[in-house]
């Protein structure tokens, strides 16, 4: 039986919590106020992602950035690789908040979308 | 001259929020100033993700957050003005503005709602010796100048103070490629959320130097490094542990100062703690017909809290339309920070205007474990609260109810203190 302690990122409330591992395999999450606590200590100590959000260059737009994110959570060892993607592309104005801009990124079979509307 | 209801300064989240709800309380003619080209304020540059889960039930990020509220008030034809800066607010509440295009005009409104958020405090605030070379940022500018505007500003960076931007800039210009050498805090602890240190610092292994301050700005035309000093309990630089790290690029990021010139020169009167207006349940000041919510108010955490605190803003200032009054004059319950607690909003509750719970957020002075929050009616313990973590850089609420309030009227004072274990 081994303890870690950890500090949810799931939302601003940052619950400290401990984890209880048995054999490397989650058996007691304490300390979370509710279940998002639970499944982030689990996938914490597993396999840990992250939302990874930037910005993609803009052309003809009323702005120069369009800002973007994964849609998901994506391997928290995938996050420069996403990066870099990101940091390839260019979109031309118009862009909606919700837009696909890359496509399966970096290989992680999830979407980058613009967070924002560029006019 | 053009006349409104309400006039909302400001076009960031609490004006939005203030506006909308303005609206859905039955008031239609409201207008809003902002004085940047777009609605949504500081969320704009706000990237990140995190916002939204108490309001939209979702996590969002700022720009997102932003574009959706904006969205709803322009499905309700709230009317708006971009470009615009409110240069003062009269006792008559004839508002004076002033943009490119119109030049120099005014507005009368009925009600006015500030809601013009908060800056950062600069380098000049701080006092940091040395000379005034390039490459000295607040960490907000930055911000915008990344994400908004495509600039990245140096490759080796210092950050001074770990406030939640300061983290958030730290992952962020970590993410473009920068060196982030360390971030530097005069406190024992971090003024900013736990959930920050973990996922922006900790994952790019970046240090964060606890009672450490940047007591010397190093070069002359551009930065070549900082000189980083150890701190007494007093945060006050150690002699003899100074250690200089080489940089570019120097981001401070330490304190909001509510926005309040236009309030001032109005006559509202300030709390000296939150640097905003002192205000009643109702959120009103002691200007009448001028209500405060969001930044202006007291700097947040959690830009849901200023979401709902706003929609008390609008409702109050439509009732008053409504009404074409207020009558504060009945009896009213003052609001007192006692140990361990450092402010609390609002200040005091008027018994003529109550008329909803009262959320009641205030900050406390110390990081506490496994501490109580205790609220006496007079000498009454009315709720005695366990908070397992209670930290200054994390704002408390407490629900005071309705009736609970109307049961205890003879009360003279509330007071708000932390029991330590």
């Amino acid at each position: 039986m081994e303890e870690k302690n950890l500090i949810c990122i799931s939302c601003p409330i940052g619950c400290h919590m401990t984890v209880t591992l048995d054999n490397e395999e989650v058996s007691k999450v304490e300390g979370n106020t509710c279940k998002r606590g639970a499944a982030y200590a689990e996938k914490e100590i597993t396999n840990p992602t992250r939302f990874v959000t930037s910005t993609v260059k803009v052309k003809n737009g009323q702005v120069e950035r369009v800002s973007v994110k994964t849609e998901l959570d994506i391997p928290k060892s995938k996050i420069f690789d996403v990066m870099k993607e990101i940091n390839s592309v260019e979109v031309s104005a118009p862009v909606k908040m919700g837009d696909t801009i890359i496509e399966n990124v970096a290989g992680t079979n999830v979407n980058i979308i613009a967070t924002r509307s560029v006019k | 001259m053009k006349e409104y209801d309400i006039v909302v300064i400001g076009g960031g989240p609490a004006g939005l929020a203030a506006a909308y709800s303005a609206k859905e309380n039955g008031i239609d003619n409201i207008l809003i100033i902002e004085r940047d080209n777009i609605l949504g304020g500081i969320l704009n540059q706000c990237i990140h993700n995190g916002f939204g889960l108490h309001v939209f039930k979702e996590e969002l990020t700022g720009p997102e957050y932003a574009e959706r509220y904006a969205n709803l008030v322009e499905e309700k034809n709230i009317e708006y003005i971009l470009n615009s800066m409110v240069l003062s607010v009269d006792e008559n509440k004839v508002v004076t503005v002033m943009n490119e295009e119109d030049g120099i005009f005014e507005i009368q409104a009925k009600a006015v709602i500030l809601a013009m958020g908060c800056r950062e405090r600069s380098r000049g605030a701080i006092n940091i010796p040395g000379y005034r070379p390039s490459g000295v940022f607040s960490a907000g500018m930055v911000q915008r100048l990344m994400n908004m505007e495509g600039y990245i500003p140096g490759k080796e960076v210092v950050i001074f103070g770990s406030g939640d931007i300061g983290l958030i800039m730290a992952r962020r210009m970590a993410l473009e490629g920068a060196k982030v050498k360390a971030v530097v805090e005069r406190k024992p602890y971090s003024s900013g959320l736990q959930r920050n240190i973990v996922q922006c610092l900790d994952d790019y292994d970046i240090p964060l130097l606890y009672q450490h301050t940047v007591s010397k700005v190093v070069g002359k035309d551009r930065m070549e490094g900082v000189v980083l000093s150890k701190v007494d309990d007093k945060k006050q630089a150690i002699p003899g542990t100074e250690e200089f790290v080489s940089c570019d690029t120097l981001l401070l990021s330490v304190g909001l100062i509510p926005e309040n010139e236009i309030s001032r020169d109005l006559g509202v009167k300030m709390n000296r703690k939150t640097s905003g207006p002192i205000v009643g349940e109702n959120l009103m000041t002691n200007v009448e017909g001028v209500f405060a919510c969001g930044n202006v108010l007291h700097v947040h955490d959690l830009v849901d809290h200023v979401t709902m605190e706003s929609n008390i803003a609008g409702k109050k200032a439509a009732e008053y339309i409504k009404m074409n009054k207020v009558d504060t004059s009945g009896k009213k319950i003052q609001l007192i920070p006692d140990k361990g607690v450092s402010y609390l909003v609002p200040d005091h509750i008027n018994l003529s205007t109550l008329s909803d719970d009262v959320t009641v957020r205030f900050r406390v002075t110390d990081v506490y474990e496994g501490a109580y929050v205790d609220v006496n009616f007079d000498d009454e313990l009315a709720i005695h609260r366990k908070k397992p973590f209670l930290a200054p850089g994390e704002m408390q609420e407490i629900k005071l109810k309705k009736d609970y309030i109307l049961e205890h009227q003879n009360t003279d004072n509330i007071t708000f203190k932390v029991e330590a274990k």
